[in-house]
């Protein structure tokens, strides 16, 4: 049989063996290490970014317990004061840099282009190169701990404990330029994922058909692609304060400390939409499957994920109500932050009324969406309470705020993902996870969260502070303290036992098909795990269900080529073909220019001087990353 | 899953051009999230007017100028732009490598003259918060022309090669002179900004 295309072969009159071999001789990523470095397959990178922050979860986690050994008794003696502060600091920022916003944006990397039915990414090399730059900076957070040289300043760095004059060393400029790092691989994520979900879709898939995770993080994307350039002039304006001698946040020229927190709020509050979003999506995304029937109320869910999307952005100073607001200002954002519970509302009663017109299936997955449910009520109903001013003055900084969001952060984005995974692994893998163990991880997670976590409620109502590293023996939180710690040891047992369970699977678990669930969109209708190119033919959608409608035969389009990487770019509103488009091969370039960034950012901590000379390799790798190499990508 | 061949696409062309192009809408993209960037340091800028006393903080109104020279010079260089967009979307090689050296050089000169925009303020980055924000938003609207002008260069380079004679060159071309637009068209807020609030 002849594999060697010719030129301009296309797909049409190939039986499917044939297609197969031949789409792989361009799109899969050569072996070894050349192929490592240089892949730019979607699914590569995604598996890389998930596994990555799922090892700095584990890391956060284990700065969690010992500041949990740390305040299990009064006097506590495991942790200084001066460790403490990197422990909290480190491990807030590792959870919502290095883990929380990476890991919904590379599920989105895996899952986006194989939902739209596309064969990679928008932009597959940025989106390497935002790997790598993700990567350097988890790897300069916890290299500069490991050293004593952590960030000590809590993960908002207020003013001016972060500024000149407190933060002394390089501390802060460390937890800085990490967020450079983050931020810049966030949006060349944001940007992608943008591209991908408006051009790429499977023809046919006009937006009313879209599944509810491409809308939930494409609007996610709009609000990374809104809400972070506000923290990079943030901490740019920081570093220039702490290395030229600019007077941003100084009151004594004019500056000002609390202009620091309107600018860390306008993207520390959309950040937590950009951890939340996605976890919805996933859960609409999931419960169809479990319940054998579409969402309820598909229009009134896409409306409340950019409601959703549009309020996150009037919030931003709930979390700045004691600092002496005007009291016409802080009844705004009262306002509005009671406001938002309203499109949360309409996708949780959304949901239940999908369960309940629905035949549920008690699989792991849908035990995670039920743990969400109870959690996540708990933290949205706490969330109205310090959204409101008198209330908020007495428990702002209490460990009550510290209960509050991590019900939210883990009720509303781990247990959805923690269930994502479940449902997703054997589309990642081929492989099941355990349905035994599942059950108890999911058991053992959920009481072990109630346990850890709802103590600190009244913990912050009897007045403890967050951020303290020990505390007297009259101040009687001892007990509530050490049944926190006992239950957190219990917390991190369920997410040992979840890590081992999918480490086993991944190697021994059941084979899992295409379509184990029984689910109705474009991923689960090419093989598991799908081969480079996603799908043989690219699919034609009819329906917002794909692969319930499609019966036995999935609609399918013809005419591409098959002697270069070529994908379909279609319509923004209805999906219909327009061109097709070449999407780039393996490259280093992205792997050059990510160290020549990285030269220059590590370098700028040092010296200012590193950006003027560090710009000329960055530049060296741009045009080399841009050059054309007079592939058949490049034809036109 | 069984295939059902329904929609034939052989006849698309090979690549998209205009709103078709994946890279048409990546500069829409990045043109989002940089103009977010002017908005929240040009926000910065209002906010320590707000708190300030006194404005500009103990330094001489800003000089009209280099910065009106330079708007001048940018709002000018739309014209070779405006043509270069025409000649890249009429596919004319020979007028496009014209229209790029020309806006090679509409580029230079106002980042030429930038440097004494700068010092037309009198006022050091480090003296105070006000020559702190006006050195920012200068700065990185700075950046901007020199990140799109070495983008030009290379352009205008690649054109001379055998790579130019491809379609893909003159989308790039076009995507260049849209993201020149958005240096030219942002540049007029922060004019506004840094040159009337002052007078205010």
């Amino acid at each position: 049989m002849n594999t060697m295309p010719q030129p301009d072969q296309r797909d049409a009159s190939l039986e499917d063996a044939r297609l197969d071999i031949m789409l792989r001789q361009v799109w899969d990523t050569p072996r070894g290490l050349w192929g490592a470095l240089a892949t730019v397959d979607h699914k590569v990178i995604a598996r890389r970014y998930i596994i990555t922050a799922f090892v700095f979860l584990a890391f956060g986690g284990v700065l969690a317990l010992l500041m949990r050994w740390q305040l299990a008794r009064p006097e506590g003696q495991l942790l200084g004061p001066d460790v403490y502060n990197q422990a909290f600091t480190v491990h807030g920022t590792s959870m919502m840099f290095l883990f929380a916003v990476p890991v919904m944006e590379a599920m989105a990397v895996y899952l986006v282009p194989l939902m739209v039915g596309t064969r990679n990414i928008a932009f597959p090399r940025l989106n390497a190169f935002s790997y790598w730059m993700y990567l350097v900076g988890g790897i300069l957070l916890w290299g500069a701990f490991i050293v004593d040289l952590g960030p000590d300043i809590g993960w908002f760095a207020y003013v001016p404990l972060a500024g000149p004059q407190y933060g002394i060393g390089k501390r802060v400029d460390i937890w800085a330029q990490m967020i450079t790092f983050t931020e810049i691989s966030a949006l060349a994520v944001a940007v992608e994922i943008v591209v991908t979900v408006l051009k790429q879709r499977a023809p046919g898939m006009s937006l009313d058909r879209i599944p509810l995770f491409v809308w939930a993080m494409l609007v996610t994307s709009f609000i990374v692609i809104l809400a972070m350039p506000a923290v990079m002039v943030a901490s740019t304006s920081l570093i220039l304060d702490r290395l030229v001698g600019t007077h941003f946040f100084n009151p004594a020229e004019g500056g000002d400390v609390l202009l620091w927190q309107h600018l860390f709020w306008f993207f520390g509050h959309p950040e937590v939409y950009i951890i939340f979003l996605p976890a919805v999506g996933m859960i609409s995304a999931m419960l169809p499957a479990f319940v054998r029937r579409p969402v309820f109320g598909y229009i009134p869910m896409v409306l409340a994920l950019v409601g959703t999307g549009i309020l996150s952005f009037g919030l931003w100073v709930h979390h700045m109500f004691t600092t002496g607001l005007p009291r016409l200002g802080e009844s705004f954002f009262t306002a509005s932050s009671m406001a938002i519970a309203v499109p949360s509302g309409i996708q949780i009663f959304c949901w239940l009324a999908t369960i309940w017109y629905g035949r549920p299936v008690y699989r792991v997955p849908f035990l995670f969406i039920l743990a969400f449910f109870f959690t996540f009520i708990i933290g949205g109903m706490t969330g109205v309470m310090v959204a409101s001013v008198p209330l908020d003055t007495q428990l702002h900084d209490s460990y009550f705020v510290v209960a509050h969001f991590h019900y939210v952060l883990v009720g509303g984005a781990v247990f959805p993902l923690l269930g994502a995974v479940y449902y997703w692994f054997p589309k990642f893998t081929g492989r099941m996870m355990s349905e035994r163990i599942g059950r108890w991880v999911a058991g053992l997670l959920f009481v072990a969260f109630n346990f850890t976590f709802f103590p600190m409620h009244l913990l912050g109502l009897l007045g403890m502070p967050r951020r303290v590293y020990t505390y007297q023996t009259e101040m009687a939180w001892g007990g509530l303290n050490l049944f926190v710690s006992v239950s957190a040891v219990m917390l991190a047992a369920g997410f040992l036992l979840f890590f081992l369970d999918a480490i086993r699977s991944a190697r021994h678990g059941e084979p899992a098909g295409d379509n184990p669930w029984g689910a109705a969109t474009l991923e689960w209708a090419t093989s598991s795990p799908p081969p480079s190119y996603n799908f043989a033919r690219i699919p034609l959608v009819q329906s917002a269900d794909p692969l319930w409608d499609a019966g036995d035969e999935l609609p399918v389009t013809s005419g591409l080529r098959v002697d270069r990487r070529e994908l379909l770019v279609t319509t923004v509103g209805g999906a219909l073909p327009e061109a097709r488009e070449s999407s780039p091969r393996c490259s280093l370039w992205p792997l050059w220019s990510a160290i020549a960034t990285t030269a220059l950012l590590m370098g700028s901590i040092v010296t200012p001087w590193a950006v003027v000379w560090g710009s000329v390799p960055v530049a060296i790798a741009l045009i080399g990353w841009f050059w054309p190499g007079g592939s058949k990508e490049d034809e036109s | 899953m069984r295939h059902r061949k329904a929609l034939d696409l052989s006849a698309l062309p090979m690549n998209g051009t205009g709103s078709a192009s994946l890279t048409w809408w990546g500069t829409l993209a990045f043109m989002l999230i940089e103009g977010t960037g002017f908005a929240v340091v040009i926000g910065t800028y209002l906010y320590l007017v707000s708190v300030a006393p006194e404005w500009p903080l103990r330094a001489p109104l800003p000089e009209w100028g280099p910065g009106s020279g330079v708007t001048l010079l940018l709002l000018l260089s739309l014209v070779p732009n405006m043509l270069l967009s025409r000649w890249a979307a009429a596919r004319d090689l020979r007028k496009v490598r014209l229209g790029l050296l020309l806006m090679a050089c509409f580029g230079t000169a106002p980042l030429v003259l930038r440097a004494w925009e700068f010092a037309a303020f009198g006022v050091s980055w480090d003296s105070n918060a006000y020559g702190s924000v006006v050195w920012l938003l200068l700065g990185l609207h700075t950046t901007h022309i020199i990140t799109d002008l070495g983008e030009t260069y290379v352009l205008a380079a690649l054109m001379f090669t055998r790579h130019a004679d491809n379609p893909r060159r003159f989308g790039d071309v076009e995507d260049g002179v849209l993201y020149w637009n958005f240096v030219v068209l942002t540049w007029l807020p922060i004019y506004a900004c840094l040159y009337g609030i002052p007078r205010l």
